[in-house]
Protein backbone atom coordinates (compact mmCIF):
# COMPACT_ATOMS: atom_id res chain seq x y z
CA UNK A 1 0.00 0.00 0.00
CA UNK A 2 1.22 3.76 -0.58
CA UNK A 3 2.24 5.52 2.19
CA UNK A 4 0.06 8.85 1.38
CA UNK A 5 -3.57 8.18 0.30
CA UNK A 6 -4.80 9.12 -2.73
CA UNK A 7 -5.72 12.94 -3.60
CA UNK A 8 -9.12 11.40 -4.89
CA UNK A 9 -10.27 7.64 -5.89
CA UNK A 10 -13.85 7.29 -7.20
CA UNK A 11 -14.95 3.75 -7.90
CA UNK A 12 -17.28 1.88 -9.97
CA UNK A 13 -20.10 5.07 -10.44
CA UNK A 14 -23.64 4.81 -11.94
CA UNK A 15 -26.14 7.09 -12.14
CA UNK A 16 -29.91 7.27 -13.39
CA UNK A 17 -32.03 9.99 -14.39
CA UNK A 18 -35.21 8.18 -14.29
CA UNK A 19 -35.11 5.23 -16.55
CA UNK A 20 -31.74 6.59 -18.49
CA UNK A 21 -28.56 5.20 -16.93
CA UNK A 22 -26.18 7.86 -17.94
CA UNK A 23 -23.05 6.51 -16.12
CA UNK A 24 -22.41 2.74 -16.13
CA UNK A 25 -20.13 1.96 -13.72
CA UNK A 26 -17.20 4.73 -13.60
CA UNK A 27 -13.61 4.64 -11.79
CA UNK A 28 -10.84 6.88 -11.62
CA UNK A 29 -7.59 7.97 -9.47
CA UNK A 30 -6.03 10.88 -9.14
CA UNK A 31 -2.49 10.83 -8.29
CA UNK A 32 -0.94 14.01 -6.81
CA UNK A 33 -0.37 16.23 -9.63
CA UNK A 34 -1.93 14.21 -12.17
CA UNK A 35 -4.17 16.03 -14.58
CA UNK A 36 -7.03 14.63 -15.57
CA UNK A 37 -9.31 14.94 -18.81
CA UNK A 38 -12.48 14.14 -19.43
CA UNK A 39 -13.09 14.05 -23.29
CA UNK A 40 -16.20 13.30 -25.34
CA UNK A 41 -19.37 14.57 -27.39
CA UNK A 42 -22.25 15.85 -25.47
CA UNK A 43 -24.52 13.73 -23.96
CA UNK A 44 -21.77 11.46 -22.82
CA UNK A 45 -21.72 11.61 -19.12
CA UNK A 46 -18.72 13.93 -18.80
CA UNK A 47 -20.09 16.66 -16.93
CA UNK A 48 -22.38 14.09 -14.75
CA UNK A 49 -19.19 12.31 -13.83
CA UNK A 50 -17.50 15.15 -12.42
CA UNK A 51 -19.83 16.59 -10.41
CA UNK A 52 -20.99 13.58 -9.12
CA UNK A 53 -17.28 13.82 -7.79
CA UNK A 54 -18.44 16.49 -5.43
CA UNK A 55 -22.21 15.47 -4.97
CA UNK A 56 -23.41 18.14 -6.77
CA UNK A 57 -25.37 15.14 -8.43
CA UNK A 58 -26.18 11.84 -6.00
CA UNK A 59 -24.57 8.68 -7.61
CA UNK A 60 -27.13 5.62 -7.23
CA UNK A 61 -24.15 3.62 -6.42
CA UNK A 62 -20.35 3.88 -6.47
CA UNK A 63 -17.73 4.39 -3.55
CA UNK A 64 -15.95 7.68 -3.38
CA UNK A 65 -12.62 8.67 -1.23
CA UNK A 66 -11.20 11.84 -0.89
CA UNK A 67 -7.80 11.91 0.38
CA UNK A 68 -8.48 8.29 1.78
CA UNK A 69 -11.13 9.23 3.69
CA UNK A 70 -14.67 7.11 2.53
CA UNK A 71 -17.96 8.88 2.09
CA UNK A 72 -20.73 7.48 4.01
CA UNK A 73 -23.51 7.05 2.12
CA UNK A 74 -27.38 5.55 3.22
CA UNK A 75 -30.24 4.65 1.68
CA UNK A 76 -33.50 7.01 2.13
CA UNK A 77 -36.99 6.74 0.56
CA UNK A 78 -35.83 9.22 -1.95
CA UNK A 79 -32.69 7.18 -2.94
CA UNK A 80 -28.85 7.17 -1.85
CA UNK A 81 -28.13 10.27 -0.10
CA UNK A 82 -24.98 10.99 1.94
CA UNK A 83 -25.28 9.68 5.64
CA UNK A 84 -23.61 12.56 6.99
CA UNK A 85 -23.98 16.28 5.49
CA UNK A 86 -20.93 17.39 7.48
CA UNK A 87 -18.46 14.81 6.12
CA UNK A 88 -20.09 16.06 2.66
CA UNK A 89 -19.35 19.57 3.45
CA UNK A 90 -15.88 18.98 4.65
CA UNK A 91 -14.92 16.80 1.64
CA UNK A 92 -16.18 19.57 -0.85
CA UNK A 93 -14.27 22.25 0.46
CA UNK A 94 -11.21 20.08 -0.54
CA UNK A 95 -11.93 19.45 -3.71
CA UNK A 96 -13.06 23.48 -5.57
CA UNK A 97 -14.98 23.10 -8.71
CA UNK A 98 -14.19 25.69 -11.70
CA UNK A 99 -17.90 26.34 -13.53
CA UNK A 100 -18.45 26.65 -17.58
CA UNK A 101 -20.46 29.59 -16.59
CA UNK A 102 -18.33 30.78 -13.94
CA UNK A 103 -20.87 31.57 -11.26
CA UNK A 104 -19.50 34.40 -8.93
CA UNK A 105 -21.64 35.48 -6.46
CA UNK A 106 -23.42 38.65 -8.32
CA UNK A 107 -23.58 40.60 -5.20
CA UNK A 108 -20.61 40.75 -4.08
CA UNK A 109 -17.16 42.23 -5.37
CA UNK A 110 -14.58 39.93 -7.23
CA UNK A 111 -12.48 40.27 -3.76
CA UNK A 112 -15.07 39.42 -2.07
CA UNK A 113 -15.98 36.51 -3.98
CA UNK A 114 -12.63 34.86 -3.35
CA UNK A 115 -12.05 35.18 0.39
CA UNK A 116 -15.90 34.04 1.04
CA UNK A 117 -15.44 30.09 1.52
CA UNK A 118 -12.19 30.72 3.03
CA UNK A 119 -13.31 32.93 6.06
CA UNK A 120 -16.92 31.60 5.72
CA UNK A 121 -16.45 27.77 5.67
CA UNK A 122 -12.53 27.28 6.47
CA UNK A 123 -12.83 29.79 9.19
CA UNK A 124 -9.91 31.88 7.88
CA UNK A 125 -9.16 35.34 9.18
CA UNK A 126 -10.75 37.65 6.99
CA UNK A 127 -6.85 39.44 7.03
CA UNK A 128 -5.06 36.41 6.13
CA UNK A 129 -7.65 35.28 3.49
CA UNK A 130 -7.57 38.97 2.13
CA UNK A 131 -4.05 38.71 1.98
CA UNK A 132 -3.95 35.38 0.06
CA UNK A 133 -6.79 36.71 -2.36
CA UNK A 134 -4.95 39.73 -3.39
CA UNK A 135 -1.72 37.43 -4.38
CA UNK A 136 -3.99 34.86 -6.34
CA UNK A 137 -5.43 37.42 -8.12
CA UNK A 138 -2.14 38.94 -9.02
CA UNK A 139 -1.38 35.52 -10.45
CA UNK A 140 -4.18 35.36 -12.71
CA UNK A 141 -4.05 39.24 -13.87
CA UNK A 142 -6.92 40.51 -12.18
CA UNK A 143 -4.99 42.54 -9.51
CA UNK A 144 -6.47 45.52 -10.61
CA UNK A 145 -9.95 44.15 -10.72
CA UNK A 146 -10.71 43.18 -7.17
CA UNK A 147 -13.31 45.46 -6.31
CA UNK A 148 -15.40 45.01 -9.43
CA UNK A 149 -18.47 43.25 -9.54
CA UNK A 150 -18.77 40.05 -11.90
CA UNK A 151 -20.86 41.66 -14.31
CA UNK A 152 -18.80 44.05 -14.97
CA UNK A 153 -16.09 42.17 -16.01
CA UNK A 154 -15.67 40.00 -19.33
CA UNK A 155 -16.14 36.14 -19.56
CA UNK A 156 -12.74 35.21 -19.70
CA UNK A 157 -11.96 37.89 -16.78
CA UNK A 158 -14.70 36.27 -14.46
CA UNK A 159 -13.63 32.90 -15.49
CA UNK A 160 -9.73 33.95 -14.33
CA UNK A 161 -11.60 35.41 -11.02
CA UNK A 162 -13.52 32.02 -10.63
CA UNK A 163 -9.86 29.93 -10.65
CA UNK A 164 -9.07 32.36 -7.70
CA UNK A 165 -11.68 31.89 -6.02
CA UNK A 166 -11.00 28.07 -6.37
CA UNK A 167 -7.30 28.31 -5.26
CA UNK A 168 -8.16 30.19 -2.28
CA UNK A 169 -9.42 27.29 -0.79
CA UNK A 170 -6.03 25.25 -0.79
CA UNK A 171 -8.16 22.22 -2.49
CA UNK A 172 -6.34 18.99 -2.72
CA UNK A 173 -8.18 18.46 -6.11
CA UNK A 174 -9.66 21.13 -8.63
CA UNK A 175 -12.68 19.98 -11.10
CA UNK A 176 -13.37 22.39 -14.43
CA UNK A 177 -16.38 21.77 -15.90
CA UNK A 178 -15.76 22.67 -19.50
CA UNK A 179 -14.27 26.56 -18.54
CA UNK A 180 -13.85 27.76 -21.39
CA UNK A 181 -17.07 26.52 -23.63
CA UNK A 182 -18.80 29.98 -22.27
CA UNK A 183 -16.09 32.27 -23.70
CA UNK A 184 -15.65 33.86 -26.52
CA UNK A 185 -12.40 32.35 -28.80
CA UNK A 186 -10.24 35.34 -28.30
CA UNK A 187 -10.62 35.27 -24.33
CA UNK A 188 -10.26 31.03 -24.44
CA UNK A 189 -6.59 31.42 -24.45
CA UNK A 190 -5.84 33.44 -21.46
CA UNK A 191 -8.04 30.72 -19.11
CA UNK A 192 -5.89 28.20 -20.57
CA UNK A 193 -2.48 29.64 -20.03
CA UNK A 194 -3.66 30.01 -16.26
CA UNK A 195 -4.51 26.67 -15.96
CA UNK A 196 -1.31 25.13 -17.70
CA UNK A 197 0.68 27.13 -14.73
CA UNK A 198 -1.85 25.44 -12.23
CA UNK A 199 -0.56 22.03 -14.17
CA UNK A 200 2.74 22.81 -14.37
CA UNK A 201 3.42 23.54 -10.48
CA UNK A 202 2.08 20.32 -9.70
CA UNK A 203 -2.13 20.85 -9.05
CA UNK A 204 -4.27 17.71 -9.60
CA UNK A 205 -6.79 18.52 -11.51
CA UNK A 206 -9.44 16.91 -13.56
CA UNK A 207 -10.45 18.88 -16.61
CA UNK A 208 -13.83 17.85 -18.63
CA UNK A 209 -12.73 20.37 -21.58
CA UNK A 210 -13.14 20.54 -25.34
CA UNK A 211 -10.08 21.57 -25.47
CA UNK A 212 -7.75 19.11 -27.55
CA UNK A 213 -4.85 20.91 -27.69
CA UNK A 214 -4.80 21.32 -24.12
CA UNK A 215 -5.98 17.30 -23.32
CA UNK A 216 -3.07 16.83 -25.87
CA UNK A 217 -0.09 19.31 -24.02
CA UNK A 218 -1.03 19.20 -20.39
CA UNK A 219 -3.02 16.21 -19.30
CA UNK A 220 -0.88 13.00 -17.82
CA UNK A 221 -4.52 10.91 -18.78
CA UNK A 222 -6.87 10.90 -20.94
CA UNK A 223 -10.55 9.22 -20.90
CA UNK A 224 -12.63 8.88 -23.40
CA UNK A 225 -16.27 8.82 -22.37
CA UNK A 226 -19.16 7.87 -24.48
CA UNK A 227 -22.65 6.86 -23.47
CA UNK A 228 -21.40 6.79 -19.80
CA UNK A 229 -18.48 4.32 -20.00
CA UNK A 230 -14.88 4.51 -20.61
CA UNK A 231 -13.69 3.89 -23.70
CA UNK A 232 -10.34 4.46 -24.25
CA UNK A 233 -8.38 5.68 -21.37
CA UNK A 234 -4.52 6.52 -21.09
CA UNK A 235 -1.67 8.61 -21.79
CA UNK A 236 -2.27 11.75 -24.27
CA UNK A 237 0.25 10.42 -26.32
CA UNK A 238 -1.96 6.84 -27.18
CA UNK A 239 -5.40 7.67 -26.75
CA UNK A 240 -5.13 11.15 -28.76
CA UNK A 241 -2.19 9.73 -31.03
CA UNK A 242 -3.02 6.39 -31.58
CA UNK A 243 -6.81 5.91 -30.88
CA UNK A 244 -7.81 1.92 -31.12
CA UNK A 245 -11.63 2.48 -31.82
CA UNK A 246 -13.61 4.38 -34.56
CA UNK A 247 -15.39 6.56 -33.04
CA UNK A 248 -13.07 8.20 -31.09
CA UNK A 249 -11.20 8.86 -34.21
CA UNK A 250 -14.25 9.91 -35.99
CA UNK A 251 -14.26 12.11 -32.70
CA UNK A 252 -10.92 13.78 -32.97
CA UNK A 253 -11.17 13.79 -37.00
CA UNK A 254 -11.23 17.52 -37.78
CA UNK A 255 -14.61 19.30 -37.99
CA UNK A 256 -15.70 22.17 -40.58
CA UNK B 1 -38.64 83.89 14.12
CA UNK B 2 -40.99 86.35 15.28
CA UNK B 3 -41.16 87.92 11.50
CA UNK B 4 -41.83 84.31 10.24
CA UNK B 5 -44.99 83.79 12.68
CA UNK B 6 -46.12 87.18 11.37
CA UNK B 7 -45.72 86.28 8.14
CA UNK B 8 -47.93 83.13 8.55
CA UNK B 9 -50.10 84.53 10.58
CA UNK B 10 -51.03 87.60 8.06
CA UNK B 11 -51.16 84.62 5.47
CA UNK B 12 -53.49 82.44 6.98
CA UNK B 13 -55.87 85.37 7.86
CA UNK B 14 -58.29 85.34 5.56
CA UNK B 15 -59.10 81.69 5.37
CA UNK B 16 -61.62 80.27 8.01
CA UNK B 17 -59.89 76.83 7.74
CA UNK B 18 -56.13 76.68 7.72
CA UNK B 19 -55.47 78.36 11.38
CA UNK B 20 -52.78 76.66 13.50
CA UNK B 21 -55.35 74.78 15.50
CA UNK B 22 -56.20 72.41 12.39
CA UNK B 23 -52.73 72.26 11.05
CA UNK B 24 -52.24 71.20 14.46
CA UNK B 25 -54.88 68.36 13.82
CA UNK B 26 -52.76 67.68 10.58
CA UNK B 27 -49.25 67.43 11.95
CA UNK B 28 -50.35 65.22 14.71
CA UNK B 29 -52.03 63.26 12.01
CA UNK B 30 -48.85 63.17 10.42
CA UNK B 31 -47.20 61.70 13.42
CA UNK B 32 -49.79 59.43 13.63
CA UNK B 33 -49.69 58.03 10.03
CA UNK B 34 -46.16 57.85 9.98
CA UNK B 35 -45.82 55.66 13.38
CA UNK B 36 -48.30 53.28 11.91
CA UNK B 37 -46.68 52.61 8.69
CA UNK B 38 -42.94 52.33 10.18
CA UNK B 39 -43.95 50.10 13.08
CA UNK B 40 -45.88 48.06 10.90
CA UNK B 41 -43.60 47.74 8.09
CA UNK B 42 -40.55 47.29 10.42
CA UNK B 43 -42.52 44.28 12.00
CA UNK B 44 -43.46 43.06 8.75
CA UNK B 45 -40.43 42.99 7.46
CA UNK B 46 -38.91 40.98 10.69
CA UNK B 47 -42.18 38.80 10.13
CA UNK B 48 -41.63 38.22 6.24
CA UNK B 49 -37.88 36.98 6.30
CA UNK B 50 -38.30 33.76 8.20
CA UNK B 51 -41.70 33.29 6.71
CA UNK B 52 -40.45 33.75 3.02
CA UNK B 53 -37.47 31.35 4.00
CA UNK B 54 -40.22 29.02 5.21
CA UNK B 55 -42.30 29.29 1.96
CA UNK B 56 -39.61 28.32 -0.36
CA UNK B 57 -39.63 25.10 1.57
CA UNK B 58 -39.93 21.76 -0.45
CA UNK B 59 -41.03 20.92 3.08
CA UNK B 60 -45.11 20.90 2.49
CA UNK B 61 -46.22 21.10 6.09
CA UNK B 62 -43.99 24.49 6.53
CA UNK B 63 -44.89 26.18 3.20
CA UNK B 64 -48.43 25.17 3.36
CA UNK B 65 -49.64 26.82 6.34
CA UNK B 66 -47.83 29.89 5.02
CA UNK B 67 -49.34 30.10 1.63
CA UNK B 68 -52.90 29.94 3.25
CA UNK B 69 -51.31 33.09 5.60
CA UNK B 70 -50.43 34.95 2.64
CA UNK B 71 -53.57 33.40 0.45
CA UNK B 72 -56.27 34.71 3.07
CA UNK B 73 -54.42 38.22 3.73
CA UNK B 74 -53.83 39.15 0.28
CA UNK B 75 -56.62 37.77 -0.91
CA UNK B 76 -59.33 39.90 0.91
CA UNK B 77 -59.71 43.89 1.15
CA UNK B 78 -57.31 45.54 4.25
CA UNK B 79 -60.54 47.09 5.27
CA UNK B 80 -62.38 44.02 5.80
CA UNK B 81 -59.03 42.79 7.76
CA UNK B 82 -59.39 45.47 9.83
CA UNK B 83 -63.09 45.75 10.57
CA UNK B 84 -62.72 42.08 11.51
CA UNK B 85 -59.59 42.46 14.35
CA UNK B 86 -60.90 46.18 15.13
CA UNK B 87 -64.41 44.70 16.10
CA UNK B 88 -64.14 41.06 16.32
CA UNK B 89 -61.37 40.94 19.37
CA UNK B 90 -64.01 41.90 21.55
CA UNK B 91 -66.31 38.58 20.88
CA UNK B 92 -63.90 36.79 22.88
CA UNK B 93 -65.39 36.35 25.90
CA UNK B 94 -63.86 38.03 28.79
CA UNK B 95 -60.84 39.60 26.82
CA UNK B 96 -61.43 42.89 28.05
CA UNK B 97 -61.05 41.23 31.65
CA UNK B 98 -57.35 40.33 30.56
CA UNK B 99 -54.06 41.92 30.22
CA UNK B 100 -54.30 42.32 26.49
CA UNK B 101 -57.21 44.99 26.89
CA UNK B 102 -54.89 47.24 27.43
CA UNK B 103 -53.85 47.26 24.31
CA UNK B 104 -56.56 46.50 22.56
CA UNK B 105 -58.61 49.37 23.67
CA UNK B 106 -57.09 51.60 21.91
CA UNK B 107 -57.65 51.27 17.93
CA UNK B 108 -54.07 52.27 17.36
CA UNK B 109 -52.93 48.62 17.82
CA UNK B 110 -55.86 46.19 16.15
CA UNK B 111 -55.22 48.93 13.39
CA UNK B 112 -51.39 48.00 14.00
CA UNK B 113 -51.74 44.43 13.76
CA UNK B 114 -54.11 44.12 10.75
CA UNK B 115 -51.55 46.16 8.60
CA UNK B 116 -48.44 44.38 10.12
CA UNK B 117 -50.31 41.10 9.11
CA UNK B 118 -51.25 42.49 5.44
CA UNK B 119 -47.84 43.89 5.01
CA UNK B 120 -45.54 40.78 6.21
CA UNK B 121 -48.17 38.54 3.75
CA UNK B 122 -47.09 40.85 0.90
CA UNK B 123 -43.59 41.68 1.73
CA UNK B 124 -43.25 37.44 2.32
CA UNK B 125 -44.71 36.69 -1.31
CA UNK B 126 -42.43 39.01 -2.48
CA UNK B 127 -38.76 37.75 -0.79
CA UNK B 128 -40.44 34.36 -2.09
CA UNK B 129 -40.07 35.72 -5.33
CA UNK B 130 -36.97 36.73 -5.05
CA UNK B 131 -35.50 33.91 -3.61
CA UNK B 132 -36.87 31.42 -5.80
CA UNK B 133 -35.13 33.48 -8.67
CA UNK B 134 -31.56 33.35 -7.10
CA UNK B 135 -29.60 32.32 -9.94
CA UNK B 136 -28.88 28.09 -9.80
CA UNK B 137 -25.27 28.69 -10.70
CA UNK B 138 -25.13 30.54 -7.39
CA UNK B 139 -26.10 27.83 -5.97
CA UNK B 140 -24.56 25.32 -7.19
CA UNK B 141 -21.07 26.94 -6.42
CA UNK B 142 -22.05 27.63 -2.83
CA UNK B 143 -22.77 24.07 -2.79
CA UNK B 144 -19.52 22.81 -3.95
CA UNK B 145 -17.35 25.32 -1.52
CA UNK B 146 -18.65 23.39 1.70
CA UNK B 147 -20.89 25.47 2.34
CA UNK B 148 -23.97 24.12 4.79
CA UNK B 149 -27.63 25.32 4.09
CA UNK B 150 -27.78 27.76 6.40
CA UNK B 151 -24.43 29.29 5.64
CA UNK B 152 -25.44 29.81 1.94
CA UNK B 153 -29.12 31.14 3.28
CA UNK B 154 -27.32 33.87 5.10
CA UNK B 155 -24.39 34.78 2.66
CA UNK B 156 -25.43 34.18 -0.84
CA UNK B 157 -29.61 33.82 -1.21
CA UNK B 158 -31.00 36.30 0.74
CA UNK B 159 -28.08 39.14 0.37
CA UNK B 160 -28.54 38.48 -3.02
CA UNK B 161 -32.45 38.05 -3.17
CA UNK B 162 -32.70 41.30 -0.69
CA UNK B 163 -31.18 43.32 -3.36
CA UNK B 164 -33.68 41.97 -5.58
CA UNK B 165 -36.62 42.44 -4.01
CA UNK B 166 -35.67 46.36 -3.35
CA UNK B 167 -37.83 48.11 -6.64
CA UNK B 168 -40.98 45.76 -5.26
CA UNK B 169 -40.76 46.48 -1.78
CA UNK B 170 -40.43 50.05 -2.34
CA UNK B 171 -43.86 49.87 -3.88
CA UNK B 172 -44.93 48.04 -1.06
CA UNK B 173 -44.12 50.89 1.17
CA UNK B 174 -45.58 53.41 -0.69
CA UNK B 175 -48.82 50.67 -0.65
CA UNK B 176 -49.17 50.90 3.03
CA UNK B 177 -48.65 54.54 3.34
CA UNK B 178 -51.32 54.96 0.88
CA UNK B 179 -53.64 52.00 2.12
CA UNK B 180 -53.34 53.65 6.19
CA UNK B 181 -55.46 56.16 5.23
CA UNK B 182 -58.44 53.54 6.33
CA UNK B 183 -56.86 53.49 9.97
CA UNK B 184 -59.13 56.53 10.15
CA UNK B 185 -62.69 54.66 10.08
CA UNK B 186 -61.75 52.96 13.38
CA UNK B 187 -61.26 56.59 14.52
CA UNK B 188 -57.94 57.07 14.48
CA UNK B 189 -56.80 60.44 13.53
CA UNK B 190 -54.15 59.72 11.07
CA UNK B 191 -53.68 62.50 7.92
CA UNK B 192 -56.93 61.38 6.57
CA UNK B 193 -58.70 61.51 10.09
CA UNK B 194 -57.49 64.71 10.43
CA UNK B 195 -58.35 65.59 7.24
CA UNK B 196 -62.75 64.35 7.72
CA UNK B 197 -62.27 66.13 10.75
CA UNK B 198 -61.61 69.22 9.56
CA UNK B 199 -63.80 68.87 6.95
CA UNK B 200 -67.11 67.60 8.91
CA UNK B 201 -65.86 70.94 11.01
CA UNK B 202 -65.93 73.69 8.38
CA UNK B 203 -67.80 71.24 5.45
CA UNK B 204 -65.03 72.14 3.23
CA UNK B 205 -64.21 69.14 1.70
CA UNK B 206 -62.20 70.12 -0.99
CA UNK B 207 -59.61 72.03 0.75
CA UNK B 208 -59.52 69.81 3.63
CA UNK B 209 -58.53 67.00 1.59
CA UNK B 210 -56.56 68.83 -1.13
CA UNK B 211 -53.89 69.77 1.52
CA UNK B 212 -54.04 66.03 3.01
CA UNK B 213 -53.43 65.01 -0.84
CA UNK B 214 -50.53 67.11 -1.23
CA UNK B 215 -49.13 65.79 2.76
CA UNK B 216 -49.32 62.34 0.97
CA UNK B 217 -47.12 63.14 -2.25
CA UNK B 218 -44.33 64.15 -0.12
CA UNK B 219 -44.36 61.59 2.09
CA UNK B 220 -43.85 59.29 -0.83
CA UNK B 221 -41.45 61.78 -2.28
CA UNK B 222 -39.24 61.22 0.25
CA UNK B 223 -39.95 57.34 0.36
CA UNK B 224 -38.94 57.43 -3.49
CA UNK B 225 -35.67 59.00 -2.66
CA UNK B 226 -34.82 56.93 0.46
CA UNK B 227 -35.18 53.27 -1.92
CA UNK B 228 -33.63 55.53 -5.01
CA UNK B 229 -30.88 56.01 -2.71
CA UNK B 230 -30.57 52.18 -1.28
CA UNK B 231 -31.10 51.22 -4.78
CA UNK B 232 -28.14 53.16 -5.89
CA UNK B 233 -26.01 51.86 -3.17
CA UNK B 234 -26.56 47.94 -2.71
CA UNK B 235 -27.81 46.92 -6.23
CA UNK B 236 -24.33 48.59 -7.53
CA UNK B 237 -23.03 45.13 -8.86
CA UNK B 238 -25.51 45.19 -11.63
CA UNK B 239 -24.48 48.32 -13.11
CA UNK B 240 -22.12 48.59 -16.08
CA UNK B 241 -18.71 49.98 -14.87
CA UNK B 242 -18.92 53.87 -15.81
CA UNK B 243 -16.12 54.07 -18.76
Amino acid sequence: MAATPLPLEVRNIKKRFGDTEVLKGLSLQARQGDVITLIGASGSGKSTFLRCMNLLEQPNEGDLLVHGEEIRFKQTKHGREPADWNQVVRMRAKLSMVFQSFNLWAHMTLLENVIEAPVHVLGKSRKEATDHARSLLDRVGLADRADYYPAQMSGGQQQRGAIARALAMDPEVMLFDEPTSALDPELVGDVLKVMRDLADEGRTMIVVTHEMAFARDVSTQVMYLHQGVVEEAGPPDDVLGNPRSERLRQFLAPKH
Amino acid sequence: MQALIDWFTALLADNTIFNAQTLGYYGSGLVTTVQLVFLSLVIGLVMAVPLAIGRSSRRRWISLPIFLYTYVFRGTPLLIQLYLIYYGVVFFEGIQETWLWVFLEDPFVPALIAFTLNTAAYTTEIFRGAIKATPRGEIEAARAYGMSQRLMMRRIILPSAFRRALPAYGNEVIFMLHASAIASVVTIMDLTGAARFIYARYYAPFDAFLFVAAIYLCVTFAILYLFRYLEKRMLAHLKPVEQ
